[in-house]
């Protein structure tokens, strides 16, 4: 019967998935001890998951093979069977305490996600601010006073608390391979905190619909050794020029420019909308945000025009 | 008059797919229009069909409307997987693939699992609570109509205008006039509109002809399995819908009005869009999936010749799952950053639900043990649902842990889990539905052998097109990406899918080709209970195809699964004399309310205010032309009564 083809398909694939090709597939091939914990916690869910489709699974195969009717006699009369209270409380508590016991491990990590990944909370974290506007990401370093666009350079063994905002629609900020992702928005700051414990080269993306060129919206990250790190810095400051207001308003609105490099960040002129406190400002207090939306918005209005000529960047 | 603006892009720059859709819209509306004219039956088209309010018309409409668009539907998802086979295909722009996935969703759940429940319900509802329509047949058919003119509407939208490209899920800012400056989302927010009070009216009929119409005797709990689906999915219906009602109307003020709810600007709040669309959306799912156990339900009771197992575990499993449903919108966006302790929250109400669920496999699995199992074509459907549902469910609780979630969301991983819940939940549902209950209305079974080969083409191809997405997300794919790298190595297990999608519509195309097939050479049954006398519940106690009033005299009910205890002890359901039957008239207003209630959405669309205005004030006119009016049916006289039953051999009252 093909039912139980398709359970020895699936359970192959399962034991392949748990055997051999975790380090194909990049979510299951972490890189740093937020992604390692996330990859420990899928593993042991689809273990636990893996029991319940085998009872069901085999349950299901039994069943139908002995009470076909072809397998009957022809004047064997089904019983009447109003159900057992004991087999259907028994079915009840079963999935109840596997629930329970994937609440206790989910409440763990969902706390663990939002902290410095462990083994990192005493360390002083980094704070890089990851920024999206159509269909590419700024990253400025307000410690190191540079800003890339559309690549991320980040040291080993520390902690980097990635803060979030959008000058567009919703985006989500997502390196699988140093944990999970969070979204970016236009009125609030949203906070990530990573560690990379391997130098290398992973990939960085987009993850969260946001129009024509988001299926583009990749950027490599590239692990470096502390050292390393500090080189690079230095050798930006010396090489790269300054980003100035007009052209980052002019950056806004490209759609695909490709990787750049500045000596000073976006935030000393067009701050973050920082948390959600933002929301609830008084009147007049912190009004400097405000113009700084508009402008966006006008920036868009232009956008169309320019499409056909800024397209020919994204082969960059 | 700028024409300008109706003309879609795509024409402008000559895309062939564009065209190609153009020319066989008006190909087909000719020769639509032609057929009638040629084999005068334009009359009957509107004596039988457009001015009907029998519910079993109005159910094969809401059926046939949803093949239609399962195919249209279809026809995007299988161009969505043609563009992914290989890196950097070339087969679909960016903005034409934003366009299709948007479509896909929308038409899928709104346009087709709705409508195809709703057209079962519809059918079956009446016959299974012993009743001779629902209990407001005039608004039936206005829900019909509405859902019918709104799907019209988006589907327009491809060659008029533009159609919706920020995802079926339209969050903000993305689909705020800012970023989505053209007429696309205008019609998500209005053709939508209209649809969704369509179905908004079905709730409260069927939840009112539940309550009040059953036949003598049937308590709640002596309720068919799927009645008792039906009167769930409807409550659920009517707290959520008006979630929806208010949020798409709160985006057409945005769009077309200029206010500042969702935007971005101005202390708008792109995320109390997300917030509202999923408060609305989770119970959505659960209003598709309901009624599919319900047909479930029916079907594996049926041919394993055994009565439903766990009857009352069932019915509160069902009521929990609806009060659930509300309680778990925000695992839609664990990723938005409300902490640690929301996402906890809503985490284990997620994975609470698995519990219901899980409690339904088992009886499911026990009404089948120690039964007599008949392969039929629909018990095909609700077998296979059991296993491939499975792994839908337990990935879904795999899901539903917020830290993991924050490696799966927006990936190929999700999008394997809900087509996995949804197509063997709802859509294989459906279909067993309709071949279960297809003779109640034609009077005959479509081919099993056809029927058969369907059903194995079509459930070896889903698994084939869904199981590698798994994979592919874990591997990092997103969802809603047009095009990928070749370096990011996801081509392999792109081609397998693409390969299984084919199948698929190759699958459905069967099942078509089974249907018309069957009208053709099919034998007559001659008999109600056209399933080896193996019918448990009150449709199958009337005869076949079922008379304009279903049942000659109203049964009276003395237990669950009265008519199949009947049958053994060998008693009668009927017991009254044959006696004058109360109908409700056929009316035209319902369907020229949707057809005015249509040109108010497309002028509403293209802000075409005066227009608007016109067609909004027609609207008016009908609902107060309905208020003024007094129709009280009519009767079907004992005579014609007695004629039609034994016209059906007679004998069965």
């Amino acid at each position: 019967m093909k039912k139980k083809g398709s359970l020895l398909v699936i359970l192959t694939l399962l034991t392949l998935l748990l055997s051999g090709c975790t380090d194909e597939l990049i979510v299951l091939n972490p890189k740093g001890p937020a992604a390692e914990m996330l990859s420990e916690t899928i593993i042991f869910s689809v273990l636990m998951m893996a029991g319940v489709l085998v009872v069901v699974f085999t349950l299901f195969t039994i069943i139908l093979v002995k009470y076909r009717a072809s397998n009957s006699s022809p004047d064997y009369e089904p019983p009447h069977d109003e159900g057992s209270l004991k087999l259907e409380i028994t079915w009840t508590l079963i999935p109840i305490i596997i629930v329970t016991i994937l609440s206790v491990v989910t409440v763990k990590t969902t706390v663990a996600v939002e902290k410095p990944p462990a083994g990192y909370e005493n360390q002083k974290p980094m704070i890089i601010y990851a920024s999206s506007s159509n269909y590419k990401w700024h990253f400025s370093y307000p410690e190191q006073g540079i800003e890339t666009v559309n690549y991320l350079n980040i040291p080993t063994g520390q902690n980097i608390e990635f803060r979030l905002y959008s000058y567009g629609p919703i985006t989500s900020f997502w390196i699988p391979q140093l944990g999970g992702q969070k979204y970016a928005m236009s009125d609030m700051v949203t906070k990530l905190n990573l560690v990379a414990d391997t130098p290398g080269s992973m990939m960085g993306k987009n993850s969260n619909f946001s129009g024509r060129g988001f299926a583009k919206m990749e950027f490599e990250v590239l692990a470096m050794s502390p050292g390393e790190f500090d080189e690079w810095v230095n050798d930006v400051k010396k090489t790269a020029p300054p980003l100035t207001e007009e052209r980052f308003d002019e950056l806004l609105k490209i759609e695909f420019p490709g990787r750049e490099s500045y000596t000073s960040t976006h935030l000393e002129f067009r701050p973050a909308p920082e948390d959600h406190s933002s929301h609830f400002k008084k009147p007049g207090q912190k009004d400097e945000e405000q113009p700084s939306n508009n402008d966006n918005h006008e920036g868009h209005g232009e956008e169309n025009n320019q499409e056909t000529e800024v397209e020919d960047h994204s082969n960059h | 008059m700028n024409w300008d603006k109706f003309i879609v892009d795509g024409l402008k720059h000559g895309d062939p797919l564009i065209i190609g859709a153009v020319i066989s819209i008006v190909l087909v509306s000719i020769a639509i229009v032609a057929g009638l004219t040629y084999f005068k039956k334009w009359g009957y088209l509107w004596r039988e069909w457009l001015t009907t309010v029998d519910h079993k018309k109005i159910g094969v409409m809401y059926i046939i409307s949803a093949l239609v668009m399962l195919f249209r539907g279809g026809a995007d998802g299988l161009m969505l997987r043609i563009q992914l086979t290989a890196p950097e295909a070339k087969f679909l722009t960016a903005q034409h693939y934003n366009e299709i996935f948007s479509a896909h969703g929308i038409i899928m759940i709104l346009f087709m699992a709705m409508p195809f429940i709703i057209g079962i319900m519809n059918v079956v509802i009446p016959l299974q609570i012993g009743a001779r329509d629902v209990a407001f047949p005039r608004l039936n058919a206005v829900s019909f109509w509405l859902f019918f003119f709104g799907a019209m509407l988006y589907n327009i939208a491809f060659v008029v205008g533009g159609a919706p490209d920020a995802g079926w899920t339209s969050y903000f800012p993305l689909a705020s006039t800012e970023f989505s400056p053209g007429v696309g989302n205008n019609y998500y927010a209005i053709a939508l509109q209209i649809a969704g009070l369509g179905t908004l009216m079905t709730g409260v009929n069927f939840i009112v002809t539940i309550m009040k119409m059953r036949a003598p005797g049937m308590t709640l709990m002596r309720m068919p399995m799927f009645t008792w689906s039906t009167l769930i999915t409807c409550i659920i219906i009517v707290f959520a819908f008006p979630v929806l009602t208010v949020a798409l109307a709160l985006m057409m003020f945005d769009r077309l009005f200029g206010s500042q709810f969702f935007t971005m600007a101005n202390g708008g709040m792109d995320m109390l869009w997300a917030n509202l669309f999923w408060v609305w959306g989770h119970p959505e799912v659960y209003i598709v999936i309901l009624p599919a156990f319900g047909i479930y339900s029916e079907i594996i009771s049926t041919f394993s010749r055994k009565n439903l197992y766990g009857y009352k575990s069932m019915v509160a499993s069902m009521a929990i799952i609806s009060l659930l449903s509300f309680l778990v919108w925000v695992h839609h966006f664990y990723t938005m950053g409300q902490g640690a302790a929301v996402n906890s929250f809503f985490s284990i109400t997620t994975m609470l639900i698995a519990v219901p669920t899980g409690v339904k496999i088992f009886n499911w699995l026990f009404t089948l043990r120690k039964g007599k199992i008949v392969f039929t074509t629909p018990m095909l459907y609700s077998l296979a649902f059991i296993p491939i549902f499975t792994l839908g469910g337990v990935t879904g609780v795999m899901l539903a842990m917020a830290s993991a979630d924050y490696q799966y969301h927006n990936t190929m991983f999700l999008v394997a889990h809900f087509h996995y819940v949804l197509i063997p939940g709802t859509v294989f549902a459906v279909i067993a539905g309709m071949y279960y209950w297809f003779p109640l209305i034609a009077g005959f079974k479509l081919n099993e052998r056809q029927g058969k080969a369907a059903f194995w083409t079509i459930a070896i191809s889903f698994n084939v097109t869904f199981l590698p997405l798994f994979f592919l997300g874990l591997d990092g794919m997103t969802r809603r990406q047009y095009t990928y790298s070749a370096e990011t190595g996801f081509g392999p297990l792109n081609l397998i899918a693409t390969i299984g999608s084919v199948g698929l519509m190759i699958g459905f195309a069967l099942v078509v080709y089974n249907i018309i097939w069957s009208f053709r050479h099919a034998p007559r049954e001659t008999k109600g209970d056209v399933w080896d006398g193996a019918g448990r519940t009150l449709e199958w106690a009337t005869h076949i195809p079922v008379p304009v009033y279903n049942f000659a005299v109203v049964p009276e009910v003395d237990r669950l699964d009265a008519f199949y205890f009947a049958k053994k002890e060998k008693r009668s359901l009927f017991k009254n004399k044959i006696e004058k039957i109360h109908m409700p008239s056929n009316n035209g207003q319902p369907f020229i309310l949707g057809a005015i209630f249509f040109f108010w959405g497309f002028f509403m669309v293209f802000s075409m205010w005066k227009s608007a205005i016109v067609a909004g004030i027609g609207v008016l006119i009908l609902l107060a032309m309905r208020t003024f009016e007094r129709d009280h049916g009519f009767y079907i006289p004992v005579d014609e009564v007695k004629k039609t039953e034994q016209s059906y051999g007679g004998d069965s009252v």
